[in-house]
C-alpha cells in the first residue's frame, strides 16, 4: 500500500465534488472521474434553490433541520455562489388555514426563523403576487447558482492535490479477488481538460477505496460489479423565465404538489417542478404539459407568469432511493434522505461505498459522511473541515465587493463578473490585454472565457456554466461562435467549430420547449444570424463535396462593362 | 374621416419598401407606415436570391436554374422568374453604384465573420473585392476589442473550404484608445471622422493603414469587419486602400450591421425620390372591412385611432422576427388581418430537435395566390385588395435557402404593382 491512501470518486455533481474535496482536505490521494462536464447529470439540473428547510418542515422535520444548518454553512464558504433572496410560503385561498399552521409551526420545531405576513405585506415585497394570496410566511430561502458551487469544490480539491477527470466515463470496476480496487475509464479525448478531435484513451485507475457517487447512474455502476443498487430516478420540469418576477423564492403553502416554487436566479425566474418517476435517468420523455403546468399552475401565484417569456425549459433526474422493501408508490413520498450503501456490507463487495439519495443542500454534509465512512475503512484519522474553510472565490468576498475597481470594465458588468467570480476576481480580471464583452446579455468578458477555458479546454458548455455566458435571453444568438473564437489560436480551427456545434445545439436543446411568442421570435432571429449571414447550416467545409468556386461570381470586370447576363441589367423591366 | 391614398403599404423592411417604389412608379399615390424599426440592420446587406435549394442542395451558381424547380406555393413559384428579375433590376436602380453583382446572374461566394462563405446575388461593393472566387491572396484584419470576427481563425476556415487563394489573417489594437468594449457604430464613426490622433496630423485611416502595412506580406486585398464607416464608407475605404496599397473590402458582420444600416439609409432616401409618405413608429391597431374588401386600416397615433383608407393594401410587416407573424403557446397568427397561417396543431410539432433541422416555424406565414393575395384556409383570398410580400409570407426557409432578400424583392415588387395597377 502507497505511503497515501488514495481513493477513486465516481461522479462530478455536487456530491462527488464535495467528497473529492473533503478527501483531499483530509490529505488523501483523491481521483474524481465524471462521464461528462461537472454537474453533468442531476447538479446541472436542479432549480437552484437553497433549502431553507421550510419546505420539509412538515413531512420530513429531519430533512429540515439539515437544510437550515446546512443554508448556514454555505452562506459563509460559498458566500459568491449563495444569493441570500429570502422565501415566502404563500397561501391561497383554496389551500387550507390547517396547513399554513401546521408549517408555521414545523418551521418553529426545525428551528427555522419565520414572520407571518398579511396578504398585502407580502405584496409589497413582491408586487407581482397574485391579490388573492390571503397571507404568507417568510423563510430563509435563497438561490445559489449549482455550477459555480460545484466547480468551486472542485478547484478546491485540485489545490489540495486531487486529479478531476471530466468526459472520463468508467467503463469497467476492477475487481480483483472479489474486492473493487479501481476503475476502467475511457477519456473522451485523453486525460486532462477536454480538447475536441483528440483521440480518446482508456486508462484504468487502481485505487484503495472507491467511492460511486453517481446519483441516479449508481445503479449502472453497480451492476458492473454483479450489485444491485434500485434507485428510483423521478423526473421533474424547471421553466426558466426571461426575467426575474419575483427577487424571492415564492413557495405554495400546501401539501405536496406540483408547479409549488418561483426561485429567481440570476437574472432569470426558475419555475419548478414535476415529480414522475422513469426508468432510465438519461432517456424519458420531456412533455408539453409539463411546461404549460408551470406556467399555469404558477400564475395562480404571480399571475403576470401567463404571458410572460420563457426562455428555456430543461429537465433534472432526482436521485431517489429507498431500501428494499419499503414499497412506496408515489415518487413524491419517497424520502429526501440519502443512503450509504457499503458493499461490503451489503453485498460482500469490499473496496467501494455508494452514496444515494438526498438532496442538493446538504450535499457537504454526505460528503463529510462519507468522508468520514472511508476514512474509517483506511484508517486514516483526519477530520473534516469544509464547513470551516470558504470555497475558492469566497474568501472575504463581501470585503472585496465593496473595494473592488472595476478593471476598465463598465459598472454593471465589473458587478456581474465580481458576482460570479467572488474573491478570484481580481486574479482573473486584472490583465493588461483588451477585455471586451463576448456575451451581452450575462456581461461575460473575453478574461473570464479564457480563465473557464484554462479549465475546461474546448468544452464550451463546461465554459458555459462556469460563466453563464449564452445562458441569458438569447439563448447564445448573439455569442456561441464569438466563445468558439476564444479557443482559438490555443485551439485549431476544427476545434473551434466543433465545439461551436456542440454549445449551439446545446443551447437549442432547452429552447424547443420555449417556442413561441418572444422566444419564437428569438429563435427565428438566432436560425438567421447564423444559418443566413453566418451560413452556417451550410458550411461548404462541412460538407462532402467541394465546392468549384471558379463557377461563381468572381467580381468580373465591372469597369469594363462586361455583362454577362443573360437578361437586360439596365432596369427596363419594371414600373413602365 | 379618413386619411385616403391609393395604396397603403404596412411595413418598413425590404419587402414594404420595395412595394411602396413598385406601387408609386405605377403611378399611385403611396403611403408607407412602420412601427417598429425594420430587421435590415440586423442583416448583412447582403441580396441573397436563391443559394441552396429546399432540399439543401448547393451552393447554387445560377439561382434562375432553380428557381424553376421550387415547389408549389414558395414565394418564387407563385410569382415566377419575371418579377425575380423585375424585383433585381429595381434594386440595382436604387443601390446603384453602391453595389454589385448584376453583372451576372450567378451567384458570388462571400466570406462572413463567421469564416463560412456563403452564395448571394448582389453584394455591397465594399464586399466586393472580398470574393472567395477571387484568386488574389487576402489578409483579414480583425480588432482586439470587437467580438465576432475572428481573422485569423476565419482565414483558416476559407482555406479549409478549398477557396483559391491563400488567406491569412491577423488581429490589431485599433490605433484610437477605446472603451474595454465599444460598439461597432464607435468604429465606423471614428473612421468618418478620420480626426487626427496622438496630437499629429496623422488621421485614424492612415493610422490604422500603418498598422496593417506592417502586418501585410504581399497580399493584394485587406478584409477588414464591416465597420469601414457609416456615413462615408466609400472615402474610408478608398483612403484605407491608397495608404495600405492594397484592395480593400469588408467581411459582413452580425447586428448592428453597418451595411444593413447603410443599405435603409439608401431604401429610405429611395422612398422619398418616389413620392411615397413615410410614416414610422405607429402600429396598425386594427381594420375595417366590407365583404371581401378591406375599407381602412387603423393607427394607433399616441393612443388616438385613425383610420387610413385606400384602395389596395400591402402587408410586408416581417415574418416572426419582425413580428408580421405571432405566435402564443395555443397557435400562430398574422395580427394585423389575422390571415390564415397555416400551423401544425400541436406546438411541438413546430421544430425539429436538430439545431439546423428542418424547421415548420421557419416557414410559418400567410399563403398567398399568384397576385399575391392571402388565402383563407379553403384557398380563397381573404379579401380582393390586400397583398403580401417578404418574410410575412409563408411556405419558404429564407435562413436555409438564402434567398430573404430576394422573395422581398420579388413580392415586393409584384404585390407593390398589382396594387399600384388596381388603385389607378
Amino acid at each position: 500500500m502507497a505511503d497515501t491512501p488514495s481513493v477513486l470518486v465516481i461522479g462530478g455533481g455536487s456530491t462527488g465534488c464535495g467528497i473529492a474535496r473533503d478527501l483531499a482536505m483530509r490529505g488523501l490521494d483523491v481521483t474524481l472521474v465524471e462521464k461528462g462536464n461537472l454537474t453533468h447529470g442531476t447538479t446541472g439540473r436542479m432549480h437552484g434553490l437553497l433549502h431553507s428547510g421550510g419546505r420539509y418542515a412538515v413531512s420530513d422535520q429531519a430533512s429540515a433541520r439539515e437544510c437550515i444548518q446546512e443554508t448556514r454553512v454555505l452562506e459563509e464558504i460559498a458566500s459568491h455562489c449563495v444569493e441570500e433572496t429570502g422565501g415566502l410560503f404563500v397561501k391561497r385561498p383554496e389551500d387550507t388555514e390547517e396547513y399554513f399552521e401546521r408549517k408555521l409551526r414545523g418551521c418553529d420545531e426545525c428551528d427555522i426563523p419565520t414572520e407571518v405576513l398579511s396578504g398585502r405585506e407580502a405584496r409589497q415585497r413582491e408586487p407581482y403576487l397574485a391579490k388573492d394570496i390571503d397571507k404568507a410566511i417568510t423563510v430563509p430561502d435563497g438561490a445559489i447558482d449549482p455550477f459555480r458551487l460545484c466547480v468551486a469544490n472542485a478547484v478546491s480539491a485540485e489545490n489540495h492535490g486531487a486529479r478531476i477527470e471530466t468526459h472520463a466515463e468508467v467503463t469497467d470496476l476492477l475487481v480483483e479477488a472479489g474486492e473493487v480496487v479501481g476503475v476502467e475509464v475511457r477519456h473522451q479525448s485523453g486525460k486532462g481538460t477536454r480538447s475536441h478531435g483528440a483521440a480518446g484513451t482508456i486508462e484504468e485507475i487502481e485505487a484503495d477505496y472507491v467511492v460511486n457517487a453517481t446519483g441516479a447512474w449508481a445503479g449502472q455502476i453497480g451492476e458492473m460489479a454483479g450489485v444491485d443498487i434500485e434507485v428510483r430516478p423521478s423526473k421533474g420540469v424547471m421553466t426558466v423565465m426571461n426575467v426575474r418576477q419575483v427577487d424571492t423564492v415564492i413557495n405554495r403553502c400546501k401539501p405536496k404538489g406540483n408547479a409549488d416554487i418561483i426561485v429567481p436566479h440570476e437574472t432569470t425566474a426558475i419555475l419548478g417542478t414535476t415529480d414522475a418517476e422513469v426508468d432510465d435517468p438519461e432517456d424519458y420523455p420531456e412533455e408539453q404539459w409539463e411546461v404549460d403546468l408551470m406556467i399555469d399552475e404558477l400564475s395562480k401565484l404571480v399571475p403576470k407568469l401567463q404571458s410572460a417569456r420563457t426562455i428555456r425549459s430543461y429537465w433534472g433526474v432526482r436521485p431517489l432511493y429507498e431500501p428494499p422493501g419499503s414499497g412506496t408508490t408515489d415518487s413524491e413520498d419517497i424520502t429526501r434522505d440519502f443512503f450509504l450503501l457499503d458493499h461490503a456490507e451489503r453485498d460482500g463487495l469490499p473496496g467501494m461505498t455508494s452514496i444515494v439519495g438526498g438532496k442538493f443542500t446538504t450535499y457537504r454534509m454526505m460528503a463529510e459522511d462519507i468522508s468520514d465512512h472511508v476514512c474509517a475503512k483506511l484508517g486514516v484519522s483526519a477530520t473534516c473541515r469544509t464547513a470551516d474553510v470558504a470555497l475558492p472565490g469566497s474568501k472575504n468576498y463581501r470585503v472585496l465587493e465593496d473595494a473592488m475597481d472595476d478593471y476598465g470594465l463598465t459598472s454593471p458588468i465589473a458587478k456581474r463578473s465580481t458576482q460570479r467570480l467572488g474573491s478570484r476576481a481580481e486574479e482573473v480580471l486584472s490583465i493588461t490585454d483588451p477585455n471586451p464583452v463576448v456575451c451581452g446579455c450575462e456581461g461575460v468578458t473575453r478574461a473570464e472565457l479564457q480563465d473557464a477555458i484554462g479549465q475546461a479546454g474546448t468544452d464550451l458548455n463546461a465554459v458555459r456554466i462556469r460563466t453563464r455566458a449564452s445562458m441569458g435571453n438569447c439563448q447564445g444568438g448573439f455569442c456561441t461562435h464569438a466563445m468558439a473564437q476564444e479557443l482559438h489560436p490555443e485551439y485549431d480551427a476544427a476545434q473551434s467549430y466543433a465545439a461551436l456545434d456542440e454549445l449551439y445545439q446545446e443551447r437549442w436543446k432547452g429552447q424547443r420547449h420555449a417556442l413561441w411568442g418572444e422566444q419564437l421570435s428569438q429563435a427565428m432571429l438566432t436560425y438567421a444570424l447564423h444559418a443566413t449571414t453566418m451560413n452556417r447550416d451550410s458550411d461548404p467545409v462541412d460538407r462532402e463535396e467541394a465546392i468549384d468556386f471558379s463557377a461563381f461570381d468572381d467580381g468580373g470586370d465591372a469597369a469594363t462593362g462586361t455583362d454577362t447576363r443573360t437578361t437586360a441589367a439596365d432596369g427596363g423591366a419594371h414600373g413602365d | 374621416m379618413a386619411i385616403e391614398q391609393d395604396v397603403l403599404v404596412v411595413g418598413g423592411g425590404l419587402a414594404g419598401i420595395t412595394a411602396a417604389i413598385s406601387a408609386a412608379e405605377s403611378g399611385a399615390h403611396v403611403r408607407l407606415v412602420s412601427y417598429k424599426q425594420p430587421t435590415l440592420r440586423h442583416a448583412s446587406g447582403l441580396i441573397d436570391v436563391l443559394g441552396y435549394t429546399p432540399d439543401g442542395e448547393g451552393p447554387i451558381v445560377d439561382p434562375f436554374d432553380a428557381v424553376e424547380d421550387l415547389p408549389e406555393g414558395h414565394p418564387y413559384e407563385r410569382v415566377g422568374p419575371a418579377a425575380i428579375e423585375a424585383g433585381l433590376d429595381l434594386f440595382d436602380d436604387i443601390a446603384g453604384d453602391t453595389y454589385e453583382g448584376n453583372h451576372t446572374d450567378r451567384n458570388a461566394l462571400v466570406p462572413t465573420h463567421g469564416g463560412a462563405v456563403k452564395p448571394t446575388a448582389r453584394y455591397p461593393d465594399s464586399t466586393a473585392a472580398g470574393l472567395a472566387s477571387d484568386g488574389r491572396d487576402a489578409l483579414l484584419v480583425g480588432f482586439e476589442r470587437l467580438v465576432g470576427f475572428d481573422a485569423p481563425l476565419a482565414a483558416k476556415h476559407l482555406a479549409a473550404a478549398g477557396a483559391p487563394f491563400d488567406a491569412r489573417g491577423v488581429t490589431v489594437e485599433f490605433p484610437v484608445e477605446l472603451s474595454a468594449d465599444p460598439k461597432v457604430t464607435r468604429f465606423a464613426h471614428l473612421l468618418d471622422q478620420d480626426k487626427p490622433i496622438g496630437g499629429g496630423t496623422r488621421g485614424v485611416r492612415r493610422a490604422l493603414a500603418e498598422l496593417v502595412n506592417g502586418r501585410l506580406d504581399g497580399e493584394a486585398r485587406v478584409g477588414f469587419p464591416a465597420v469601414l464607416g457609416d456615413d462615408h464608407p466609400r472615402e474610408v475605404r478608398t483612403d484605407l486602400a491608397e495608404h495600405i496599397g492594397a484592395d480593400v473590402f469588408e467581411v459582413p458582420m452580425g447586428p448592428p450591421s453597418l451595411p444593413g444600416i447603410r443599405l435603409e439609409d439608401r431604401l429610405y432616401e429611395a422612398l422619398d425620390e418616389a413620392g411615397v409618405s413615410i410614416e414610422t413608429g405607429n402600429p396598425v391597431v386594427g381594420f375595417e372591412a366590407d365583404g371581401d374588401r378591406v375599407e381602412s386600416v387603423v393607427v394607433d397615433r399616441t393612443g388616438n385611432d385613425v383610420p387610413y383608407a385606400a384602395e389596395e393594401y400591402v402587408l410586408a410587416t416581417g415574418g416572426l422576427v419582425g413580428k408580421g407573424i405571432d405566435s402564443d403557446r395555443e397557435g400562430v397568427e398574422e395580427p394585423v388581418f389575422d390571415c390564415h397561417v397555416a400551423q401544425p396543431s400541436d406546438r411541438y410539432d413546430w421544430f425539429e430537435d436538430e439545431a439546423f433541422g428542418d424547421h415548420r416555424f421557419a416557414r410559418f406565414g400567410v399563403d398567398p395566390d399568384r397576385e399575391l393575395r392571402p388565402m383563407d384556409a379553403g384557398g380563397t383570398p381573404e379579401f380582393s385588395n390586400l397583398r403580401a410580400a417578404g418574410s410575412v409570407l409563408g411556405n419558404y426557409d429564407f435562413a436555409a435557402e438564402k434567398s430573404g432578400s430576394g422573395v422581398s424583392l420579388a413580392t415586393g415588387f409584384h404585390a407593390g404593382r398589382l396594387a399600384g395597377e388596381g388603385a389607378t
